[in-house]
């Protein structure tokens, strides 16, 4: 018999590591499929809407103990489409998102308030671009079977993040505000 | 026809008449050069005036044929009609109906481009219009190409229009221009 190897030794301890993270998160799980984040932007009076074709989440969230709940988003940047093969070509570029040194947004949650039935307020940060700021989404639940929808909308001055540098910094040409906009669904919430 | 027939147009359809001559050249100057810009606030810019302009052409056009239909254009004079091949009457006829039917179909078409392509068009940037075509990918590549035949169309016959006036003015030299010039009505 061999002895086993440091190697597989180490193999097998991650595996059961992943293993536990996956059945802890098992309970939680973002449904990329049927969830959706939209941002709209103005062009000189003209709304223009952009969607995210990849992210994901992490998420502990009780309805019954909000303020115990933590959720983390990232956002692949370089999945951001205007539904045009020109805009989407600028976005990846320095003056808007600069993808190659900052290919993920992130949203990382603090204090989670219920508002109202199915209603929360999850305040955070929000990293775009490197720039990180405060904001407070709100967020509403509803139940359909199994799958937990959360959606809210909230808006963010895009220059806050340095989207839309040097030429493009003129708001005449392309508004600050950027309506944020998110339907989310999920697994393994419950009832709520 | 009477006695009354005017000679020379209307004050008004004089003044939609130059004034669309104007805005009809400059949008379509504008039209050619945005559409080979790289993305860049310009273009955004062209873009938008190009569309904005193409409105406003619409619009006064629409109150030009109005007047029109309210306001009997001058004959010809019988001595430069009589002067005409039956073709160049017909011809005379052709080009101002086409000239007519295309000051709307371009803009038509235009607006319908940017409604299908996802762009509603905001008049001034404050105004929105309404989208009579849906947001469709393939439905605006489908009608760009005959914004640009028609606008091509349309300058072709400006063209024609243009010559055949400076013919009978210095070639027949036969005064018909005159009733178009603004001046003394």
């Amino acid at each position: 018999m061999h002895p086993s190897s440091p190697f597989l030794r180490s193999a097998s301890l991650a595996a059961a590591a992943l293993l536990l993270s996956l059945s802890a998160q098992a309970q939680q799980k973002l449904l990329p499929a049927q969830s959706d984040i939209a941002f709209a932007s103005k062009q000189m009076g003209v709304t223009v809407d952009g969607h995210f074709k990849k992210f994901d989440a992490q998420i502990a969230f009780d309805p019954a103990k909000p303020e115990a709940g933590k959720i983390a988003f990232a956002i692949d940047m370089a999945s951001a489409t205007l539904g045009a093969p020109e805009s989407d070509a600028e976005l990846p570029k320095a003056n808007w998102f600069n993808v190659p040194k900052f290919p993920q947004a992130t949203f990382q949650s603090g204090v989670i308030k219920k508002v109202g039935p199915d209603k929360y307020e999850v305040a955070g940060k929000l990293s775009i671009k490197g720039s990180v700021r405060d904001v407070v989404v709100p967020v509403t639940l509803s139940q359909s079977g199994a799958v937990t929808t959360a959606s809210g909308a909230f808006a963010i001055k895009r220059l806050a993040f340095k989207v839309g540098e040097n030429e493009w910094a003129d708001t005449s040409m392309v508004a600050d505000d950027v309506q944020v906009k998110f339907k989310l669904a999920l697994s393994g919430v419950g009832k709520s | 026809m009477t006695a009354a027939a005017p000679s020379r147009y209307h004050g008004l359809a004089i003044a939609l008449h130059w004034l669309l001559a104007l805005a009809l050249a400059g949008v379509f100057g504008v039209g050619l050069y945005m559409a080979d810009l790289p993305f860049s606030p310009a273009r955004l810019k062209l873009y938008n005036w190009h569309k904005w302009a193409g409105v406003v052409i619409l619009a006064l056009s629409a109150l030009r044929l109005l007047w029109r239909l309210a306001h009997r254009p001058p004959a010809l004079p019988r001595r430069v009609e009589a002067a005409m091949p039956a073709w160049q009457r017909r011809a005379h006829h052709a080009t101002h109906g086409l000239l007519y039917a295309l000051f709307f179909t371009v803009p038509l078409v235009g607006w319908a481009y940017s409604s299908a392509a996802g762009f509603s068009i905001v008049l001034f940037g404050v105004l929105p219009l309404p989208d009579f075509v849906p947001a469709d990918k393939a439905l605006a590549a489908l009608i760009k190409p005959w914004h640009e035949l028609s606008a091509f169309a349309l300058a072709g016959l400006v063209l024609l229009h243009v010559a055949a006036a400076l013919k009978h003015h210095f070639v027949d030299r036969d005064g018909l221009l005159q009733r178009m010039l603004p001046g003394r009505g």
